[in-house]
């Protein structure tokens, strides 16, 4: 297979700029970026607070247009329009209220117009998986932030996409619980043979979690360091105990401080 | 029953035996206020008799053509507005001192187009209910979660569909909440107007038996008004809590 083939997603000389509005600048938020996401690969990428993380996701996405340079996913430009084969799950609580968690499931892949066997046989499945059996008739309000968070997954696996966009989905949840379902997104990534991209501001969670993880500079956001971790693809969140964990961490602060200073606005100077 | 709805409860009882005592002690002139126990037994024959029954149909009819075209225009219009900004922007001041000006003012000019019909009552029902719902709508649309919009995008639905399958049902607690004000609205005015402009209607017959010193028959068609405004609110009411719980929003 030719490089270029291997790359599941790419972007070259990507940058977004945001327009000024009335008395404010422009806002240079990321790039230039050249950065390929491999096939089947689980990458992470952290970064300070409004480096453009999620400005990237959505890129990848379609959910925005770069302002210069291209998008591809599976050899194709991304343009204005979440292609097909792309399934994003996103930081906020994004369950329908007024769904059951049965209907919230299948929301997605009933518009795709699939039928109604295949959506039932589909969404039994993603429910199962994610531990959601028992509530298929219950609605969000009944369920836990992390169980809401779950149906949001549920909707995705639905659709059976081969590259799943994950922005900050832990952001909400206490740390244990965050432990947890890290374990379930690997359970889901090795299930499924997905290409995972994970938008996260936990270092630890990058660190367990990820092939390969991308360290962002302040804003405009570009890859300072793509860190390869090592990890076997069978693994959960006991690895936290080892002492490559430690070394990886240390490696993402190590890059990540001044940057995050900065974005503070403190110079590393002050903080002496 | 709740113990709040057995305090609901209890406040109604109390008010009722509070001013059936204050009736039958002297404390209340009778000429003026009949007991509460009267005003129902001079409704019960009423009802039974028939008379009314022209009279109900048109002004339930009425409030509920004034209440069914507020909310669909003012939910209609309120969508409209949402999506141009600047409208909004230019229209913000009027709905926010729109129920300072007395509708009832425009009542000489609705005779001088419509006539004597229900079409002036209807249309000042409507006036006073339509905005209720408009800003509403307004307020339910601002308050949908932008990261529905991005799921909708996600899922590739059009326009049309993200109103309609995400932020409409997203909006519905704000909506409801401009429903039950519209219907309350309209039934205030119509049965005001009613007074003035019509030749029949409940409100018509409250103002004829006050014309005519006719206490009993006056306050049975104002308990009887009463009981309908209840009934229908609280069904409206019942109808929200239940709703609202199954989506985690009611404090009740």
């Amino acid at each position: 297979m030719a490089a270029a083939d291997a790359a599941h997603a790419s972007l070259s000389g990507v940058t977004r700029v945001f327009p000024g509005t009335a008395g404010h600048p422009p806002v240079h938020a990321l790039g230039p970026i050249d950065f390929e996401l491999k096939r089947g690969e689980f990458f992470a990428v952290v970064g300070p607070s409004g480096c453009g993380k999620s400005t990237l996701l959505e890129l990848i996405a379609g959910l925005q247009r770069p302002t210069e340079g291209t998008v591809a996913f599976e050899g194709r430009p991304v343009s204005g329009e979440v292609p097909d084969g792309i399934g994003v799950v996103f930081q906020e609580d994004a369950s329908f209220p007024w769904l059951t968690v049965y209907d919230n499931a299948a929301f997605g892949v009933r518009q795709n117009g699939v039928a109604a066997e295949e959506v039932r046989r589909r969404v039994d499945d993603a429910l199962a998986f994610m531990g959601l059996k028992d509530f298929a008739r219950a609605y969000p309000a009944q369920l836990s932030g992390g169980m809401r968070q779950r149906v949001c997954i549920a909707r995705t696996l639905v659709l059976q996409p081969h590259l799943i966009l994950l922005d900050e989905p832990f952001g909400a949840l206490d740390a244990q619980t965050r432990l947890l379902m890290g374990d379930e997104v690997l359970r889901l990534w090795r299930r499924t043979g997905a290409t995972v991209l994970l938008i996260t501001h936990a270092l630890d969670e990058a660190a367990m979690l990820s092939d390969r993880i991308g360290a962002m500079s302040a804003r405009p956001g570009r890859f300072m360091d793509i860190i390869e971790t090592g990890w076997p693809r069978e693994r959960d969140s006991t690895i936290v105990s080892e002492a490559a964990f430690g070394d990886i961490t240390g490696r993402l602060w190590e890059n990540l401080r001044g940057e995050s200073l900065k974005s503070l606005g403190i110079s590393d100077r002050a903080v002496e | 029953m709740t113990r709040v709805g057995w305090i609901r409860l209890v406040v109604i009882v109390a008010a009722i035996a509070a001013l059936e005592l204050a009736c039958r002690a002297g404390f209340i002139n009778p000429k003026v206020v009949i007991p509460p126990s009267e005003m129902a037994s001079a409704l019960v024959p009423l009802l039974a008799s028939g008379q009314i029954n022209d009279d109900i149909a048109r002004t339930l009819g009425v409030v509920t053509l004034a209440a069914v075209l507020s909310v669909v225009f003012g939910f209609a219009l309120g969508l409209l507005i949402h999506a141009l900004p600047r409208v909004r922007e230019a229209l913000d001041p009027y709905f926010a001192t729109y129920y300072a000006v007395p509708v009832f003012i425009f009542y000489p000019v609705m005779i001088a187009i419509f006539g004597f019909s229900p079409w002036p009552i209807v249309l000042i029902g409507f006036a006073t209910a339509v905005v209720a719902m408009i800003i509403a709508t307004l307020n339910g649309l601002d308050r949908v979660p932008r990261v529905l919009t991005k799921v909708a995008r996600v899922h590739r639905l059009g326009t049309l569909a993200t109103s309609l399958k995400l932020k409409l049902p997203a909006a519905a607690p704000y909506l409801f909440t401009g429903i039950k004000l519209s219907v309350s609205y309209a039934f205030v005015s119509v049965i005001a107007a009613e007074f003035i402009l019509s030749s029949a209607g409940l409100g018509r017959e409250i103002a004829d038996a006050y014309n005519d010193f006719n206490n009993r028959r006056m306050y049975a068609l104002i308990l009887l008004l009463l009981v309908i405004a209840s009934v229908v609110n609280s069904a409206l009411h019942a109808w929200d809590i239940r709703w609202a719980k199954r989506r985690g929003i009611t404090t009740a």
